[in-house]
Formats: C-alpha cells, sequence, structure tokens
C-alpha cells in the first residue's frame, strides 16, 4: 500500500500574506504527504500555519495570501494551479473540511437540511425529490436521532455537539476522499469531543477515507493518527509514525511539545512550558531554522538551510542537531 | 401571525395617545397668537377677541383638550385658519403624494446602493469600492436643494428630457380616479398607460434627487454588513464546500447582510417621510411635509396636530412592517406581541 502514490502531496510549498504592516512568510518549504485511508496529524502551536495550509490547499485563502512555490497534487490536480471553477469542483466532493466552532460555522439563518442540500445539488447528479432523502440519509449517517425532524432545524436550536455533526454530515454528503477537519473538537465538552472524533473514525473506516487532522492537542492527535506531521513558525520540523514519534521525538521542538502536554499519570511539576514565543514571521530575515532562538542545542551549523525531510513513511526531521532517535526507547 | 399583528397595533395605542398629549401641547407651547394671525394685521382688538372665541382659544388648556379629543373620535381633525379646508381632506390628499414620492426615492435608493454595496463588499479597495465611496461621500455631502436644482437645471432646462418640474402631473392630463391617491398606482388601477407615464416622468426627478440623499446611509450599511458576513464563519463553510460563488454571495452573505440594511432602510424611510419638505418645494410637489411647515409658521394649531398625529400611525405601521420582516429574514427573531 506504501507503494501507490500518496492521495494529497504537498512538496517545497510556500505561502506569504501582503499585509499593510510587511509580508508575513507564513509558510516556507513544507512537505506532506496523505494516503489514502490513512489518518494524519497535523500538529503546532497556534500560528503555526496548520490552517493556513489546509485552507491554501482549498483555495480558500484569504486575498492577501500568496503561494510563493511548491507544488500540491491531489490525484491528478495541481491544486497550485488549478482554476477556481476546478477548485470549486473539488471542494466538498474530493476534498471536504470541517471547521471548528460548528455553531457559528453553519449559516445561521437557512435550515440544516438545506445547507446540506445545497451541497448535494452542487456536486451530484441528484433529482430536486431525491435531495431531501439524501440530506436526511447524510444526517442519519452521522447518527443524529430523529433526522427528518432535525433536517428541518436551524443550528441555533441545535446543541454544539449535534451542529458538529451536521457539519460532518454536510462534509461527507459526497463521499470525499478526504476530509480536512480543522480543530473540529475544540470548543466542545469532553464527552463529545471523544464521540465526534469516534465519529469522524468510523465514517473513515467505512469509505476510505483518509482524514487530515488539524490539532494543537498532541494526546488527541496520538489516539486517532496513523502519522504525525508536526509544525512549528511555518516550517514542517518533524513527520513520523504515531508510535515512533512519542517513542523517540528527534525535533528539539517535538520532545518539548510532548513534554507540555498533560498525561494521566505525570504531574504538574512534570509539565514544562515551551520558552519563547513563534518568531515574527514579517521578518524578512527570518533564520534558515525558525525554532533557533527558543532551542537549546542551537549552534553555527544551523544558519545552513535546513536538510530536508525524507519521504514518508521514515520518521523525518529537519534538524542539524536531532535528539537520538533511540533516546527513549 | 395575524393575532400578533393585532396585539401589536393595540399595543401601539399608548404611544398614540401619548402622541396626541403632547401635541396638542406643543403646538399651545408655540410662540404667536392664531387668532391674530388669522384676522390679519388690520384687525381690530375686538375682532381678534371675536375670533378667540369662535376658535375657542379663550377657553383653559384643559376644557380646549377635552373639545380636541371629542372632534377627533368623530374623526374630525379640526380646520386649518390659513386653508379653510378640513385637515382630514388635506392629509388624504397629501400624504399619498408624498408617500408615493418617498417610496420611488426608496426604490430608486435600494436598487442602486445595495448593489454597489455588495460589489464594493466583494472586492474592497477596487474601483466599483473607490466609486461607493464616493457616490456616498457626495450622496451625503450635497443638500437636496441643490441637487433638485441642479437636476431639474439638466434634465429639464437645457436637456429638456423631463417635464417641467411643477407638481404631480402635467396639466394636460386629468388625474385617474382616486383609489389609493397615489397617481402612479391609480393610473395603473384605471388602465390609463399615458397617464402613468407622464406621471413616471414627473416624479423620477423629485424621487432621484431623495434617493440620492438617503443612498449614502443605505449603501454604506450594505457594503459594512456584507464585508462582516463574507468573512464570517460560515461563508468559509460553504467556500469549503465548493458552493458555486453566486450561491455563497447570495443565498448565503446577502440574506444574512440584510438585516441592518433593513433597519436602515426602515430608519431613512421615516426620516424621509416628514423631512423632504426642499424637495416638495423645489418640485413644487404638494405633500405633506410642506403643509406642515406652512402650518407651523402660521400657527395653524389644527394642521399641525393632524400631521404629527398621521405620522405617529405612519411609524407604528412601519415598525410594525420591520418586524415582520425581521421575521421572515431571520428565523432566529420570534415575533413576540
Amino acid at each position: 500500500m506504501n507503494d501507490a502514490p500518496p492521495l494529497l502531496s504537498v512538496e517545497g510549498f510556500g505561502l506569504e500574506f501582503r499585509t499593510r504592516s510587511g509580508t508575513v512568510h507564513a509558510l516556507d518549504g513544507v512537505d506532506l504527504a496523505v494516503r489514502k485511508g490513512e489518518t494524519v496529524g497535523l500538529v503546532g502551536e497556534s500560528g503555526s500555519g496548520k490552517s493556513v495550509l489546509s485552507f491554501a490547499l482549498l483555495g480558500i485563502s484569504d486575498r492577501a495570501a500568496r503561494v510563493t512555490g511548491g507544488r500540491a497534487a491531489f490525484g491528478g490536480l495541481e491544486l497550485t494551479r488549478a482554476s477556481e471553477a476546478d477548485l470549486e469542483a473539488v471542494r466538498g466532493r474530493e476534498i471536504a473540511m470541517i471547521f471548528q466552532n460548528p455553531r457559528t460555522a453553519l449559516n445561521p439563518i437557512r435550515r440544516v437540511g438545506a445547507q446540506i442540500e445545497d451541497v448535494l445539488r452542487r456536486h451530484t447528479t441528484a433529482r430536486a425529490a431525491e435531495l431531501r432523502e439524501r440530506a436526511i440519509a447524510a444526517l442519519r449517517e452521522v447518527n443524529i436521532p430523529d433526522p427528518e425532524r432535525r433536517h428541518a432545524a436551524y443550528p441555533f436550536e441545535l446543541s454544539g455537539g449535534m451542529c458538529q455533526r451536521v457539519m460532518i454530515a454536510l462534509a461527507l454528503a459526497c463521499r470525499p476522499a478526504l476530509l480536512i477537519a480543522d480543530e473540529p473538537t475544540t470548543g466542545l465538552d469532553v464527552t463529545t469531543q471523544a464521540a465526534i472524533m469516534d465519529l469522524i473514525a468510523a465514517r473513515a473506516r467505512a469509505t476510505g477515507m483518509a482524514t487530515l487532522f488539524i490539532t494543537h492537542d498532541l494526546a488527541l492527535a496520538a489516539e486517532h493518527c496513523d502519522r504525525i506531521v508536526v509544525m512549528h513558525a511555518g516550517h514542517v520540523v518533524e513527520a513520523a509514525p504515531t508510535a515512533a514519534l512519542f517513542a523517540g521525538p528527534r525535533h528539539p521542538y517535538t520532545a518539548q511539545l510532548i513534554r507540555a502536554t498533560p498525561a494521566a499519570e505525570s504531574t504538574i511539576d512534570a509539565l514544562a512550558a515551551i520558552p519563547g514565543n513563534l518568531p515574527d514571521l514579517r521578518r524578512a530575515d527570518l533564520p534558515a531554522c525558525r525554532f533557533r532562538a527558543r532551542c537549546a542545542r542551537a549552534s553555527a551549523r544551523c544558519d545552513a538551510p535546513l536538510p530536508r525531510l525524507a519521504p514518508p513513511p521514515a520518521h523525518a526531521v529537519a534538524c542539524w542537531h536531532p535528539l537520538d532517535e533511540a533516546r527513549c526507547a | 401571525m395575524i393575532r400578533i399583528v393585532a396585539l401589536r397595533l393595540v399595543g401601539a395605542l399608548p404611544n398614540l395617545a401619548g402622541v396626541v398629549v403632547v401635541t396638542f401641547l406643543l403646538t399651545r407651547a408655540l410662540p404667536g397668537d392664531p387668532a391674530a394671525f388669522f384676522a390679519g394685521a388690520a384687525a381690530s382688538a375686538e375682532a381678534v377677541e371675536q375670533i378667540r372665541e369662535k376658535l375657542g382659544l379663550n377657553r383653559n388648556l384643559v376644557e380646549q383638550f377635552g373639545l380636541y379629543l371629542r372632534d377627533l373620535a368623530r374623526g374630525d381633525f379640526g380646520q386649518s385658519l390659513s386653508t379653510g379646508q378640513p385637515v382630514l381632506t388635506e392629509l388624504v390628499s397629501r400624504l399619498p403624494a408624498s408617500l408615493e414620492l418617498t417610496f420611488c426615492a426608496l426604490v430608486f435608493a435600494t436598487v442602486v446602493a445595495l448593489p454597489l454595496g455588495v460589489a464594493a463588499a466583494r472586492r474592497p479597495g477596487s474601483w466599483i469600492d473607490h466609486l461607493c465611496r464616493l457616490v456616498t461621500t457626495a450622496g451625503v455631502s450635497l443638500p437636496t436643494f441643490f441637487t433638485g436644482l441642479l437636476l431639474a437645471y439638466v434634465f429639464y432646462f437645457l436637456l429638456g428630457v423631463a417635464p417641467s418640474p411643477l407638481g404631480r402631473l402635467d396639466p394636460v392630463f386629468t388625474p385617474p380616479p382616486p383609489v389609493t391617491r397615489m397617481y402612479l398606482i391609480d393610473s395603473l388601477l384605471a388602465g390609463e398607460g399615458t397617464v402613468f407615464r407622464a406621471c413616471l416622468a414627473q416624479i423620477a426627478l423629485p424621487a432621484v434627487t431623495m434617493g440620492l440623499f438617503v443612498l449614502a446611509p443605505l449603501a454604506r450599511m450594505t457594503r459594512a454588513s456584507m464585508l462582516g458576513v463574507l468573512s464570517s464563519d460560515f461563508i468559509r463553510t460553504a467556500r469549503a464546500a465548493g458552493l458555486a460563488s453566486p450561491t455563497v454571495l447570495y443565498t448565503y452573505a446577502f440574506r444574512n447582510a440584510l438585516l441592518p440594511v433593513v433597519t436602515t432602510l426602515g430608519m431613512v424611510f421615516s426620516f424621509l417621510l416628514g423631512s423632504n419638505v426642499l424637495v416638495e418645494k423645489v418640485f413644487a410637489w404638494p405633500g405633506i411635509g410642506s403643509y406642515a411647515i406652512e402650518s407651523l409658521t402660521a400657527s395653524d394649531y389644527a394642521p399641525i396636530q393632524g400631521f404629527v398625529l398621521a405620522m405617529g400611525v405612519l411609524y407604528v405601521l412601519l415598525n410594525l412592517a420591520i418586524d415582520l420582516l425581521y421575521g421572515l429574514i431571520d428565523p432566529r427573531v420570534r415575533l413576540e406581541a
């Protein structure tokens, strides 16, 4: 299976925002691959470029965004050069996306069934008479009780967890090959979080769908992902199978990220915050390694361009002084 | 629905009672003596006193108010001293003229302002955005009497494409049989195409003059509201779902952006109705604004009271209509009586 070309393949992807206060170098040399049926976690702290990357892949970036280089191939389509019409046809049908804050992510004044029907009408040849049935079926698939009645509900009449189920129904209505889930459980209570994550995993298994799961919650990613890609300040710093990453993180940032994640068996004293902040991405003279100012292992060698990441499924790290792979093993 | 409307109307009665009391007191507090004004400059003191007695102005306030209420209950709004006409007759003929003009102005403003605001919000900083800014700035800064005169000068005097700016209908035509007393509607009801076209030509310039003035707040509100909605989460969802751009723009964004626009529409409507005196003067439009101003300068109590009461009723109806419209646009608005 690993020999097949990946479903989504991003190589050397760069993106910047031209703003009034300067150019923000949001993404630089990003490599990412997602295979069919695989769940890949994209983790990193706020501002590391996870969401920016996913919006860029779908072509729904902010107007100020400019792709500065690299490729992003999805199936046979080169996303960075595709026309708006091609992208519109892919979005929602081949690549779907769900967001955080499901209550605000749905149109507040349109019935949820109608919103699902809008997507079906756009991407399928279903006749008008079938649309309602298919929307109800989509609601039933995400375990919404009494889907016939919920079809006519407005988002404000549903709970947050129920809205997220509607979002998932909307995203999966056309059986996409790839689901990008951008912090899908942020803003939901813990039991609902687990239910939503299980639902996404179950739908992925049932349809053979690949999932790119964006989160800042390393523990959640560890639980649900086959592989994890760690981002820091617009760079991918490490990519590895989940077990290998937790057993022996090689990038100093990943190691600190893991130490900053609470675990059931450790005390609060064992939690270590990562010193410093993300560098200002508006700087013209960003260092080759954007973690350098926060890193205890930095040396003069870190001024050289970062080593390219090894292709998956290897344990890849973009660092001149990686931690020993066997350290924790 | 009908029950809600009925309850709302009943609920508005205290407001209207307040309007009756306050306008009565305010008109009595106005400077100037209507009896002296009515009698003329040459009249003797006895003559003025006689008129005062005839008008009931020598009685105390409570008695006067009682008489006013009694007349109101009979549907008698009193008589204008300056024209000698019953106030009700004047209101019935002049209010539709003002309403017609205001409606036309609003239609013009809406048809121009909403697309302009939407287009400006889609591409901030583009030429259409700058055009929108130019139009809104010009709209608020040019006084209506100036734009009115300018339009009359250009389109009537220079180009000769507009009829003479004198009233609602060229005297060569007979006004259509009164049903709503709005000439445009009445002429259509009567099937008189030529009269309709003549009315339309007559109303075009004053309506555009007024419309230009209210275009600014409407376009500005549409732009701001659309900008806000276009950057909201659910628009991102709609785009991520691959919905076609027109669907995203109109079905998703525009309907959500409409609420503040409707509020603005209601505000400018009520503003226009009472304060379009300048436009009515420039175009000799026999509307209610000029009637009120003339009565005010003549200390003519009855028309002022009638005018304010009519406006009060209109405001109540307008607010009700806007609330109903809210309920249609936004399901989160639950109408309560």
